[in-house]
């Protein structure tokens, strides 16, 4: 199916359509209403993406975010910026075999954050516990946000483009 | 035996206490069953029948620490890993050998540098008998290092404490 069709039937939730200069065409979906889009493309017959394959977070830091980080100055909280940090989603149809990428970039509250789609797929929660534990995005209405990779004590989100490492971990020495 | 021969009745010999006791040692390393990452799939072609550890007296890989004399650090360690190795190696019992199998386990290996998770060797951890570098290191690698660790068994001194050299 055409990305134009998708778009066409997910109506103003869609922002923006990016076919030029990406291998991978995506739709750029507004953050308040994902769970609602990501519901229609599962229940939608003509759409039917039921098969949520990953949810991935990523970190596009302005400049001056990236020159102190490379001082090993980390961003306050209070600096990250909206739309620093998208989410990804690939979804896959089992019944068309149609693929679709939607992205959203995130508003900025305390924390880089978004409403959890874990009720419409379960399959969400554990890639959204990994997109809190390595970037700390939060995730609203999402029923157990505790890390999943890093222990349950560690301080920062290790795949931040301004996270400094640890010089010591519970005495053991990360020098 | 030269002065001894044919002294004695049959079926008798003599040897020093510390060549029988760490004879004894070294013939029976039972190795613990713990693999942390990808070395680990080396080790476990070790125990199985192309390389046999068994020949070494080394094939019995114990599934609870407290029966194991010899502790292969096969792989990766993480710091949510850290804690646990350290209880393991005090769970064995004396006398107690730690390899450390791999580029990870002996230095950080690909990860010293941007591994924010990865302890930089396992000998911050626990003390390391031999160092076994490769990444994986070949099963014969490993073979090697338990040689190593048998020479390194031979040389002990069980009833006195070796000279300050």
């Amino acid at each position: 199916m055409e990305l134009e069709t998708i778009a066409e039937r997910l109506g103003d939730a869609v922002l923006e359509i990016v076919t030029e200069g990406t291998k991978d065409p995506f739709l750029v979906v507004e953050a308040s209403r994902i769970r609602e889009v990501m519901a229609l493309c599962r229940d939608d017959s003509s759409l039917a993406f039921d098969l949520l394959v990953s949810i991935t977070g990523a970190d596009y830091p302005p400049r001056e975010v990236k020159k102190k980080a490379k001082k090993g100055e980390p961003a306050p909280e209070s600096e990250v910026v909206p739309g620093r940090f998208e989410l990804v989603y690939h979804l896959l149809s089992t019944k068309t075999g149609g693929r679709l990428v939607l992205k959203v970039r995130l508003p900025h509250e305390d924390a880089p954050s978004c409403d959890s789609i874990s009720e419409v797929h379960p399959a969400a929660e554990w890639h959204e516990r990994e997109a809190f534990d390595l970037l700390g995005i939060r995730f609203f209405g999402h029923p157990d946000l505790r890390r999943i990779l890093c222990c349950e004590d560690w301080v920062g989100h290790p795949l931040r483009k301004d996270y400094v490492f640890p010089k010591e971990f519970h005495g053991i020495s990360a020098e | 035996m030269g002065f001894f021969e044919q002294r004695f009745e049959e079926n008798v010999l003599t040897t020093s206490v510390d060549r029988l006791v760490n004879w004894a040692r070294r013939s029976s390393v039972w190795p613990m069953t713990f693999g942390l990452a990808c070395c680990a799939i080396e080790m476990m072609a070790v125990g199985c029948s192309h390389h046999d550890l068994d020949r070494f007296g080394a094939g019995a890989f114990r599934a609870t620490p407290r029966q194991a004399d010899l502790m292969i650090v096969a792989g990766t360690v993480t710091f949510k890993m850290a804690e646990q190795i350290r209880r393991l190696y005090e769970q064995m019992p004396n006398p107690k050998y730690v390899i450390a199998m791999g580029a990870c386990a002996t230095g950080g290996g690909p990860y010293y540098k941007f591994g924010y998770h990865v302890v930089k060797g396992v000998d911050r951890i626990v003390p390391v008998d031999i160092y076994l570098p490769g990444c994986p290191p070949r099963p014969e690698a490993l073979i090697d290092a338990l040689m190593a660790l048998q020479a390194k068994i031979d040389r002990e001194r069980v009833l006195r404490k070796a000279r300050a050299s």
